[in-house]
């Protein structure tokens, strides 16, 4: 059992444990995950870890709520148990100093974006970040990710606060700079933004790195519901990745295996809803 | 005195195929206590047994037989343990038509002794009366060992050591012990309730058990090396094959692995009470002719396809699978599309699997493993419609152990490369056994390689 020592609401569906796992706290680098399992009848699923405490033995998770395992898991409170936690799983980022970076987060992807830009700042990169969400109310780790970058752009699609529009708009407005060259992308969200951001970089010539989020079982390359396309060649993102060149990666495929299981998701989560509506906060 | 022969063996009762292929309970009913006797009545005890030499762990088959004839079943139970832990197991997954029962003396005018069928009968007896062994340890030894992999090769060396007195601790990745008997042998053929309890064994034997540990990742062998005495790696295959043809990324395209993880493990056969969801469709192909297609096919059509067929690349002479998983099958309506091998997956504008296109194969002359080639003929493509695939082409090394241990030589295959008789590695105080070192092969080999690695890790620490 994994205990929950807190518990903290970063926005509408977006919520932050921190959770008892020194063994995994102990090995874990940015970029890598775990798979949990919440109770005996769950689903094995993957989330980032964003942070960890060596010292403590702790772990700190950050999910958005979309289904039925997710919003399961936000209704555990501090003292309640996760079942399995098992990892940390993936390979991790390629740290090194690259010179000038930047660092890309969508939605809950910032947790993802978090411990990179911290690992790339403390490697000795120029570390610019460019973060994004739907609206004001869901963008995370804003202060976090200030002392995590040199400089960090904030943008929302509805434009309620920091830029109005896309990751992109900053992003581009970074590539034209001539006088300072962008070295390396690092670039972590939905789909549509990866893909966006890999198009745009492609054309500049910029080096980019996405963490792509397939489905998953065991995490360990023991199944292979995780493959990928990369460069035409198949992939499993768990032990593979889930960190690959961005402009290799095909997204249809990622969106298309993503997609597999919509049905059984919904029908999942419509069953789970019916009865614990009352316990969604 | 002469005993009068029995031609026969005792046939065990099965589960009626109509009604087996709408549920997931075993399909063997096992063996009444008077049909125990009867079939271990037919031994003739030969003074030379030649059973034994065919156990990969060396039961001393004519006395557990002899014990049960009398009627013993406890005794004979006593006695199977003292060679083997896992005789529920073992009784229903071992194929012992290749192994303690092909040289049987019966066997070359009449049917050989169902030595298998008798060896689950005393251990459900057991089981079912309560009165599992659970050996003492001989003695305490301040050492210890740590078992990677909770497989039937590591359970083999944990309760080996263990029972020795040595402090053993097991590491599994997965949530759940067992290894392949967990996630890969379906229900139908080894029921859950079973494996746990034999498993339980080791645990009240002392042996510390932590799943959701991945040594590799979570702790590194050196690591391990640092703080146990000596190290067990018997971490199986668990990378699965896919055959490189166009479409295999399509959405209901499996690996045998993933298909039989989420109905075993995660028990998805009974989704949306558990959240595993699995997909399944009317026309289900499963790629392959070993045991795991077997039980990948027979899952299928549990859950629910009407038609499900097994296609395989030669001819069902050089199928690896056991005779009896190709018979159950067959009673279970698999359809079997023999010498055809898929060229091309073929799929829908959303990415879902629609067709799957065989091309139509001959035998020719034997390849190095000794079976007859299978040879394309060209011309004979065609395509039907299908919902699901499930490719049961084989397995490879997991990278994760083997990329992360410096030092640990690998064979031509990417697996380990171990002393065949005591498992030793290129690594000092670092044994190896089962699929990780051979490839994949059968839970009864596995065990076999842990019982002398068991023995070899006791002697280095002697």
């Amino acid at each position: 059992m994994f205990p929950i020592l807190s518990k903290k609401i970063l926005g509408p569906n977006v919520k932050q444990f921190v959770l008892q796992a020194s063994a995994i706290a102990g090995k874990r680098k940015p970029g890598q995950f775990v798979i949990l399992r919440i109770d005996l009848n769950g689903e094995r699923f993957p989330l980032t870890i964003a942070d960890t405490d060596v010292g403590a033995g702790t772990i700190t998770i950050i999910f958005q709520e979309v289904g039925k395992s997710t919003f399961q898991l936000g209704t555990l409170a501090e003292g309640d148990a996760i079942l399995d936690v098992v990892g940390p799983l993936g390979k991790a980022t390629e740290v090194e100093n690259y010179g000038r970076v930047v660092c890309m987060g969508g939605g809950v992807g910032v947790a993802e974006i978090y411990p990179v830009a911290l690992a790339m700042k403390q490697a000795g990169n120029e570390v610019i970040s460019i973060i994004g969400a739907r609206t004001h109310s869901l963008v995370i780790l804003e202060s976090h990710m200030k002392q995590a970058s040199h400089k960090l752009y904030v943008t929302t699609d509805d434009g309620s606060y920091g830029f109005q529009g896309l990751v992109t708009g900053p992003l581009n407005d970074l590539i034209a700079d001539v006088n300072k060259k962008v070295d390396r992308v690092f670039c972590i969200g939905p789909v549509p933004m990866m893909r966006a951001v890999a198009n745009t970089t492609k054309t500049a010539g910029i080096p980019t790195i996405v963490s792509l989020n397939p489905i998953m079982v065991d995490g360990t390359g023991m199944c292979g519901a995780c493959r990928v396309k990369v460069g035409g060649e198949t992939k499993f993102a768990c032990v593979d990745g889930p960190d690959f060149d961005a402009h290799l990666v095909d997204f249809d495929l990622l969106v298309q295996r993503q997609r597999m299981y919509h049905k059984q998701e919904k029908l999942s989560w419509e069953k789970w809803k019916g009865i614990h509506e009352n316990r969604i906060s | 005195m002469a005993k009068k022969i029995v031609h026969e063996a005792m046939a065990m009762p099965e589960q009626d195929p109509q009604e087996r292929i709408y549920n997931f309970k075993e399909v063997p009913l096992g063996y009444t206590p008077e049909m125990a006797i009867g079939e271990a009545s037919r031994c003739v005890q030969c003074k030379k047994p030649v059973c034994i030499s065919g156990c990969p762990v060396g039961i001393d088959i004519p006395e557990f037989i002899k014990l049960t004839a009398e009627g013993k079943f406890i005794e004979a139970y006593y006695k199977v343990m003292e060679k083997n832990v896992l005789p529920s197991i073992c009784g229903r997954v071992c194929p012992q038509e290749e192994q303690c029962q092909a040289p049987c003396i019966m066997g070359i005018k009449h049917e050989p002794i169902a030595i298998g069928r008798l060896e689950r009968f005393v251990a459900d007896y057991a089981r079912e009366m309560d009165k599992m062994l659970i050996p003492e340890r001989e003695r305490r030894i301040a050492k210890k060992v740590a078992v990677v992999g909770s497989g039937p090769a590591g359970i083999t060396v944990a309760g080996d050591l263990a029972q020795r007195g040595y402090n053993v601790t097991m590491f599994e990745a997965l949530h759940m012990t067992g290894g392949v008997l967990g996630y890969g042998i379906p229900e139908f053929r080894l029921p859950k309730a079973i494996l746990a309890k034999e498993v339980n064994v080791l645990t009240q034997l002392g042996v510390d058990v932590r799943t959701n540990y991945v040594i590799g990742i979570t702790e590194m062998i050196d690591e391990l090396r640092a703080e146990y005495d000596a190290v067990f790696v018997g971490t199986g295959a668990g990378l699965p094959y896919f055959m490189n043809i166009p479409g295999e990324n399509l959405n209901g395209v499996y690996s045998a692995n993933e298909f039989l993880t989420r109905a075993n493990l995660m028990k998805s056969y009974l989704f949306p009470q558990v959240d595993t969801p699995i997909h399944v469709g009317k026309n289900v192909a499963v790629i392959g002719g070993g045991n795991t297609a077997m039980d990948s096919v027979r899952t299928a059509k549990r859950l629910g396809a009407e038609k499900a067929y097994l296609i395989y690349r030669r001819s069902e002479v050089e199928m690896p699978a056991r005779n009896e998983e190709i018979h159950h099958a067959k009673q279970e309506g698999i359809i079997f599309r023999l010498l055809e091998s898929p060229v091309e997956i073929k799929g829908d504008k959303d990415g879902w699997v629609r067709e799957i296109e065989l091309q139509k194969m001959q035998l020719g002359e034997p390849d190095a493993s000794g079976r007859r080639r299978p040879v394309a003929i060209e011309g004979s493509e065609y395509s039907f419609p299908i919902d699901t695939v499930i490719m049961a082409v084989g397995q490879g090394p997991n990278p994760i152990l083997l990329n992360t241990t410096p030092g640990l030589e690998l064979n031509r295959r990417g697996f380990i490369r171990a002393d065949p008789v005591t498992g030793a590695t290129s690594k000092e105080g670092v044994f190896a056994g089962g699929d990780i070192v051979s490839g994949g092969a059968t839970v009864i080999l596995a065990m076999g390689n842990g019982r002398q690695a068991a023995g070899a890790i006791h002697e280095y620490l002697s």
